[in-house]
């Protein structure tokens, strides 16, 4: 692929150290900032492959939403002290889970490495992009033309989310209530 | 010298595995969820790689459908993360176990 090899792997290795610091730390806040440092690493990845929306909705909706959220929860349920047991779970299924994701991971490469490319190839070469406009206009035009039914389906989801967040919260606030 | 399309597909796979691992071995639910959205990142990594080798727009396009599913996971996750801090008094895991009684 028509990338640099060095911003590729620059960005590869900071997503990989962070991923590990996201599933070591044992404070969750620790976490939570290793993981957005993950989040601007794929974006950057993405603009590398010429996903240049894609890049941007990262950084927006994952780095800036999403862990916003998680960070928000953390700090409403104080859950960064001491005081709650952040240790890692039982040493046999701790080694018998790196083990098994090692042996994926193998199974993984192996199989990339290996197969032959696979599909036909689509109409949006990098130069007929180009020329339409570029990667947002065409991701756009294709949103709301070939892909308009899925997207109207996203917004029933998000709706659905939306309600069921609240429900979820609210009945347990009655809860409490009916117990104090 | 290039990078090779398995090289990135190598790359989201073990960022896969890292969060699969991450999701086995951690307690605090927290955390798990942070695992999943790992998870969710490598499989969109997968998606533009093929995107961008098959000169195809519909793997950029499942990122965004996929990008909207983990917010709204991640939205509706964090509020069963605050009902359970409710009743429990903890995000650890372990201490889930209403059923046992």
């Amino acid at each position: 692929m028509n990338i640099s090899p060095f911003f590729f792997y620059l960005f590869a290795g900071s997503a990989i150290a962070f991923a590990l610091l996201t599933v070591l730390k044992k404070n969750p806040v620790a976490s939570a900032f290793s993981l957005i440092l993950v989040f601007f690493s794929f974006a950057g990845i993405y603009a590398l492959l010429g996903a240049h929306l894609v890049a941007a909705m990262q950084v927006l909706v994952y780095a800036g939403a999403i862990m916003v959220l998680f960070i928000f929860v953390i700090m409403l349920l104080n859950a960064d002290t001491p005081s709650f047991d952040m240790g890692r779970s039982h040493r046999l299924l701790r080694w018998g889970s790196a083990v098994l994701g090692l042996a994926l991971f193998a199974t993984f490469v192996w199989v990339f490495k290996n197969s032959a490319a696979l599909g036909t190839k689509g109409a949006f070469t990098p130069v007929a992009i180009e020329a339409a406009g570029g990667n947002t206009q065409v991701l756009s035009e294709l949103m709301f033309s070939e892909y308009i039914l899925p997207f109207e389906l996203t917004s029933v989801l998000l709706l659905a989310a939306i309600v069921g967040a609240v429900a979820i919260a609210k009945r347990g606030k009655k809860r409490v209530g009916h117990a104090g | 010298m290039q990078v090779e399309p398995w090289v990135v597909l190598s790359f989201s796979s073990l960022i896969f595995m890292i969060g699969l691992v991450g999701l086995l071995i951690r307690r605090n639910i927290l955390v798990i969820l942070m695992c999943i959205e790992l998870m969710l990142n490598a499989v969109n990594l997968t998606f533009v790689t093929f995107s961008q080798q098959l000169d195809h727009l519909g793997g950029q396009m499942s990122v965004f459908f996929i990008i909207t599913v983990a917010a709204a996971e991640s939205a509706v996750g964090l509020g069963l993360v605050i009902a359970m801090y409710r009743t429990l008094r903890s995000v650890d895991t372990d201490e889930i176990q209403l059923l046992r009684e």
